[in-house]
């Protein structure tokens, strides 16, 4: 008798590891946690994109909740969200670009051609600041809340989808934070 | 008959060398990129061969940096060589790209609450296949020894050696 329920070994095998294996089917692996989520954006000297002879640093970013951009020209999907970008910028919305490992005349002209969403844009020619960002591949955005603390980091296309279900709630959460107190 | 035997075995020489150099490929590859690299200080180099091949590409996951050529894996293996040559330890070189990739980047993370599982998942999975195998080996062994373990095998009385003798003569003693 009980020889026939170790036929049902299998059976208990799978019924364990199919909900384990559904799940990581909708994981992405290619989303890294973001080592800096709650921390200070970290200090940082570089020029401005269109005025090279301005330096900013990580105080310009604070005073405001604002959306922290990666981009660069030859990243493809950036041409992808920019659209959104601008559109997020008309509704009052502070971007702040960081065009990374980029050619400043190539960068300064791409923004001509698709419109500048972007407050400022902070050029890190080398991909220093990136680097202790965090950053592994373009496009990415950081919400920062008005103190410069990164408070959610997003790799990849930002599209409307994306803001609405991953930023707006969390943006709008910061705003009101930052009225209230 | 000789001469195609011996291009048999010159066809499977060929077959096989062509088989070794592909397995070793990778491994020429990247003692090749790796030795690209200038250090001031040639002693060094080992330290930042374990570290690049210890510290994964956070773009292609798939591959450490020595193995890797995207542009963040050079920019990482940059600041590896930087740091060794500003005379960092190891620790501190892992600290300064987990600060910033998240333990993630390491293939050899430190046991913490997010890693214990990732660690003790070989031994338990030993421990499961350790306990099926002794709780089948308990069920099989009744039926593999005779009839009880715990107490010896019966002996033979003379008659019955007698017919255990006429059984394996083959005499017509089929019927039992």
């Amino acid at each position: 008798m009980s020889n026939r329920l170790v036929l049902f070994a299998p059976l208990l095998v799978f019924t364990v590891f199919a909900p384990v294996l559904w799940l990581a089917l909708e994981r992405d692996p290619q989303e890294l946690p973001s080592a800096r989520e709650g921390q200070l954006f970290p200090d940082f000297s570089l020029s401005q994109l269109v005025d090279a002879s301005k330096t900013l640093q990580a105080e310009d970013l604070r005073g405001e909740v604002t959306l922290v951009n990666v981009w660069a020209t030859w990243c493809y999907a950036c041409t992808l969200e920019h659209p959104m970008l601008n559109e997020l910028a008309t509704e009052g919305i502070k971007i702040v670009g960081l065009n990374y490992k980029d050619d400043r005349a190539a960068a300064i002209q791409w923004l001509e051609r698709r419109g500048d969403p972007y407050a400022f844009t902070i050029f890190d020619e080398h991909g220093s600041l990136g680097l202790d960002l965090g950053v592994y591949g373009a496009p990415e955005t950081y919400l920062l809340d008005a103190k410069g603390m990164v408070q959610y980091r997003r790799v990849g296309v930002l599209d409307e989808r994306v803001w609405r279900d991953d930023f707006a709630s969390r943006y709008t959460e910061l705003v009101l934070a930052e009225e209230n107190g | 008959m000789g001469r195609r035997f011996i291009n048999r075995i010159r066809q499977a020489a060929a077959f096989a060398s062509l088989c070794i150099f592909w397995t070793l490929l990778p491994a020429i590859l990247v003692s090749a990129q790796s030795d690209l690299v200038e250090l001031s200080d040639e002693r060094l180099r080992p330290r930042y061969e374990q570290l690049t091949q210890e510290i994964r590409c956070p773009k292609c996951q798939n591959q450490n940096l020595a193995e890797s050529n995207s542009p963040i894996s050079v920019d990482l293996k940059l600041q590896i060589r930087r740091l060794l040559e500003e005379q960092k330890s190891n620790q501190q070189i892992k600290d300064y790209l987990t600060e910033r990739y998240s333990e993630f980047i390491l293939y050899r993370p430190a046991v913490n609450s997010r890693t214990w599982l990732l660690w003790a998942a070989p031994v338990i999975f030993m421990s499961i296949a350790l306990l099926a195998l002794w709780v089948v080996q308990r069920k099989k062994a009744p039926i593999l020894g005779a009839n009880n373990l715990s107490s010896p095998p019966q002996k033979l009385d003379d008659e019955e050696v007698a017919r255990l003798e006429r059984l394996l003569k083959g005499s017509d003693e089929l019927q039992l």
